[in-house]
């Protein structure tokens, strides 16, 4: 049986865009897409919180489609494009859903943030104007345990006002 | 205004800590990355109570990347085996003799890579003798039932305590006397605090130093400190406790964990840091679930008011007595049971059992069996209520303490401190139309159509000590503060408690900024490092702002009393002579003589009157002279489904009063984060075994929490009655709405179906039960 486990274990190099920077490993064909991005990658914003795609805590989006990383391997992302948290701000310049999720105290422990803004974002992408509905429909494979979301859903609609205004 | 400069209390100033957690640079315990740090693993049993026959490692040891298999023979060499728990039983760290859940912690792997740790777990092979399975305490309790506790000296039966409270002879007089008694049996289900973040460590034993740096999910890194110098038998001065960012907690990292004391026994072993990260499977089987409690309640009612509350309770505590109540009292504080009410004579008695599941009963989000006690008090009025046809409400106005018996003495021994209840009713009836709504009911019944209306009117106990009676392990339940104001006017509070998600780094900043009158920006706030914080027992049962923001309250008055000396002397004044507005003193009568809190911290260190001892810092340990009493109404209007069952939340309504207001930004996102979590008790959340032991619930698809688009929205609102003994007038909240909200649901949905009779729903309120009893009670579609 060790001998299964020691074949187990092939690795590959990959290559993503990771928040617009290529970045190049060899790993374990194994090795989870939220494990790549905090282990090889060092970007600990994504953070997990269940390990069976349930909570969302490390949602990322990859093309811009939100995924749970914690249940994508590292190269199902070879060739292609990630965003995490560490991707929302432009230079000094804080993303709009970062500044209202603090507007409106969206967050309290902070763990599920990361990826609760992540989904966010790719909702507005698509649905500039949602209704609070639409919000908590789109949010709800992202847990939070501290919040009752009732401030998300402000800080989702805060968000989509800031974007608006800005014409993005 | 001085004031909004300084955004003292009630200012709801947005949160310093978030400025980090929007970016993704928060620094939780699975962020921490050492160098030459090894990754734990722990094998988990898959039998509820076996015995262990042998372990065979040497497949594992062989695997290329394994460093070390640990087992609970190695551990005992070391004398590790067993560590002493909260509640001063003992709990296996790695099994020696038997396991006793499923799940408990049989053997861990230390390997360069998590994925190694991992693969080696398959390879440890073990032989388990299973045995008789025990999964209920009345199972337990039976004469002939199978001890599970064989490794205690003197522990024949599975019983671990019988303690009672109140007077059973003025009680059982109430009950003889009464001309309305009626009954509750319920039993509180099995839920789990479940942080998102899991529970974990990272152990840096230096081998030339012995200092054990232990980065870990820890509510109490204080008590965690000592109680690892107890465990490990190292010198506490060379143990340091690092509790970062905490992905909330819940009370679930309240307790020591196996996998804490595995990680540095192995680090001290291998001399490299060494991490150990739990999954969510690992946290839902075997760390502090809690409840699990089953209830049988009695009211005696005369003339409509209540004159007697009876209760009896049996506890299911798990395998190991963990959940780490006060020393004092075995049943935590449920003697809260009488509640909001003047209830003359009660009697509180209950039993706690070993069984063959993962021990715990931790207070998710409350205060020692404090949710219990309100489940089963505003339970039992509802169906008093219905049972004796008289309005809900209004029976509990009939029957609330009133304003003028403050400070009023229950008959189980607490002292209330402060409390308006009618007041609080009253406005969540007005903001709910509340007689509007029972006429839409009564319409709405004739149309064929279910709605209820559920009502809690709670009390909690929060904010334990005082020390002298409350202590977990002889700790007393004090907590402190350190202040350090510098020489420009800028400060550094450093407390023994430690937020998990509640917003200390700005709610202790504004108590300062309202003391000392230093712009809140320019306090910074430190906790969770217990060689750089002052000593305390940590954060649960809503005892920060209750203990520490006493403590801080206090020092900040202390330094300001200090700073009158100095700022006489720089004035060239008598003390008596000068005047304090926030953040300056100037003198009476000549009021362009001024000095600011500043120019008084810099004179602190550069310009003293003689004799004065140089700097402007201090540390207060507060000992609360008496416990608060945070209460509220929440009213909840649920639409219940005749045909399948389900019921859907039409709206919460939800008044609290905890005194004083700190952040009402930060006080109602608890608020509304206590009903989601109470909603998720009510209606989903359910950990539960088959008969041989098996958990049922041992992730997030089977153990259900509420999302976005189930949780439904609030409403809230707030009355103000300080707490006459604290120095703000603050009370605690974290906990409020989970404590109260869980029996406003219920009795919402048996509201719906009482006028056919039904009086009692068991959570989680699954459309299923509500089915059978639509059934049952004629009323199906």
């Amino acid at each position: 049986m060790t001998d299964v486990v020691q074949e187990r274990v092939t690795t590959r190099t990959v290559t993503v865009t990771v928040n617009g920077e290529t970045r190049a490993a060899e790993v374990e064909s194994r090795l989870l897409l939220a494990h790549f991005l905090r282990q090889t990658l060092g970007l600990t914003g994504t953070h997990l919180g269940c390990d069976t795609t349930s909570c969302g805590a490390c949602t990322v989006l990859l093309d811009g489609v939100p995924v749970k990383s914690c249940t994508v391997f590292a190269v199902q992302a070879n060739g292609r494009e990630v965003t995490t948290v560490e991707g929302l701000q432009q230079g000094a310049q804080l993303h709009p859903i970062q500044e209202a999720f603090r507007e409106e105290h969206g967050l309290q422990c902070g763990f599920c943030t990361p990826g609760m803004m992540l989904t966010a974002t790719a909702l507005l992408k698509e649905n500039p104007d949602p209704t609070d509905e639409e919000i908590r429909w789109a949010l709800s494979g992202n847990i939070c345990r501290c919040t009752g979301y009732q401030n998300i859903v402000k800080a989702v609609h805060h968000a989509a006002t800031k974007l608006a205004g800005e014409g993005r | 205004m001085a004031t909004t400069e300084v955004r003292g209390l009630g200012h709801s100033v947005k949160r310093k800590e978030d400025e980090r957690f929007i970016r993704g640079k928060g620094n939780y315990v699975d962020d921490i990355t050492l160098p030459g740090m090894l990754h734990l693993e722990i094998l988990r049993s898959p039998f509820a109570h076996a015995r262990l026959r042998s372990i065979d490692t040497s497949r594992a040891e062989a695997l290329p990347g394994v460093v070390a298999v640990v087992t609970g023979e190695l551990m005992a060499q070391h004398n590790l085996a067993w560590m002493p728990t909260l509640s001063g039983d003992t709990q296996a760290v790695l099994v020696t003799d038997k396991v006793r859940f499923q799940g408990q912690e049989v053997a861990a792997v230390v390997a360069e890579s998590a994925y190694v740790a991992k693969d080696a777990l398959e390879l440890i092979d073990v032989d388990y003798e299973p045995l008789p399975v025990v999964t209920t305490p009345q199972q337990a309790l039976e004469d002939d039932a199978p001890l599970i506790r064989d490794d205690k000296e003197g522990q024949a039966s599975n019983l671990i305590y019988d303690w009672e409270a109140g007077d059973k002879d003025a009680t059982d007089r109430a009950f003889a006397e009464a001309d309305k008694v009626v009954t509750l049996d319920t039993h509180y289900p099995r839920c789990h605090p479940a942080p998102l973040e899991c529970c974990g460590c990272v152990a840096d034993v230096n081998p030339a130093t012995g200092k054990a740096t232990i980065y870990m999910t820890s509510q109490a890194p204080h008590a965690h400190r000592t109680l690892f110098a107890l465990v490990a038998g190292l010198p506490e001065q060379n143990i340091r406790i690092i509790s970062p960012d905490i992905g909330g907690g819940f009370g679930n990292k309240v307790p020591i964990y196996p996998g804490y004391v595995v990680a540095t026994a192995a680090s001290l072993l291998l001399g490299r840091p060494v991490k150990w990260i739990e999954d969510r499977t690992g946290n839902l089987i075997s760390t502090g679930f809690a409840r699990d409690y089953h209830m049988h309640g009695e009211l005696a009612v005369k003339d409509g008011r209540i004159t007697g509350l009876r209760t009896s309770l049996e506890a299911d505590e798990g395998a190991f007595y963990a959940d780490a109540q006060p020393s004092k009292l075995r049943i935590g504080l449920f003697h809260i049971v009488t509640g909001s009410y003047d209830i003359p004579a009660a009697h509180v008695r209950g039993e706690g059992a070993y069984t063959n599941k993962a021990p715990g009963g931790v207070a998710y989000r409350c205060s020692f069996r404090v949710t219990e006690a309100s489940y089963l008090i505003e339970r039992l009025v509802d169906v008093a209520a219905h049972e004796l046809g008289v309005d809900p409400a209004e029976f509990r106005v009939d029957n609330f303490i009133k304003p003028d018996q403050f400070p009023y003495k229950s008959a189980t021994g607490f002292v209330y401190d402060s409390g308006d209840y009618e007041k609080a009713l009253r406005l969540t009836l007005d903001k709910l139309g509340y007689e509007d709504l029972r006429r839409e009911q009564a319409e709405a019944r004739e149309q064929g159509k279910l709605i209820g209306i559920g009502l809690a009117s709670f009390t909690e106990v929060v904010g334990a000590g005082h020390g002298k009676e409350y202590d977990i392990v002889g700790l007393r339940m004090f907590d402190s503060a350190e202040l350090r104001i510098h020489p420009t006017g800028k400060a550094i509070l450093k407390l023994g408690v430690k937020s998990q998600g509640q917003g200390h780094e700005t709610t202790f900043a504004q108590i300062v900024a309202e003391e000392l009158g230093i712009p809140y920006e320019d306090i910074e706030v430190q906790e969770g490092d217990t060689d750089n914080t002052p000593y305390g027992l940590g954060t649960y049962a809503s005892r920060s702002t209750p203990v520490a923001g006493a403590a801080t309250a206090v020092i900040a008055r202390k330094l300001r009393d200090k700073a009158r000396t100095i700022a006489a002397h720089l004035l060239e004044a008598a003390e008596d002579d000068l005047e304090w507005e926030r953040g300056r003193f100037s003198v009476k009568g000549a009021p362009d003589r001024v000095k600011t809190i500043q120019d008084v911290a810099f004179a602190a260190y550069t310009d003293l009157p003689d004799g004065l001892e140089a700097g402007l810092e201090g540390v207060h340990y507060y000992d609360p002279p008496n416990m608060t009493f945070p209460f509220g109404t929440y009213a909840v209007v649920v639409e219940v489904d005749r045909g399948t069952g389900a019921w859907k939340v039409r709206r919460v309504v939800a008044v609290d009063d905890c005194g004083v207001r700190i952040n009402p930004m930060i006080v109602e996102g608890q608020i509304m984060g206590g009903l989601t979590e109470g909603y998720g008790i009510a209606a989903m959340e359910l950990i539960t075994f088959d008969e041989e032991g098996n958990c049922i619930g041992s992730n997030f698809v089977d153990y259900l929490l509420p999302t976005s688009w189930e949780t439904p929205s609030f409403e809230l609102g707030e009355t103000v009655t300080p707490s006459p003994h604290h120095p703000i007038g603050a009370k605690g909240v974290g906990e409020s709405a989970t404590v109260g909200s869980p029996a406003a649901y219920v009795n919402a949905v048996v509201d719906a179906l009482a006028h056919a009779g039904v009086r009692n729903l068991e959570m989680p309120v699954t459309s299923d039960k509500v089915w059978q009893a639509l059934q049952d009670a004629g009323l199906a579609e």
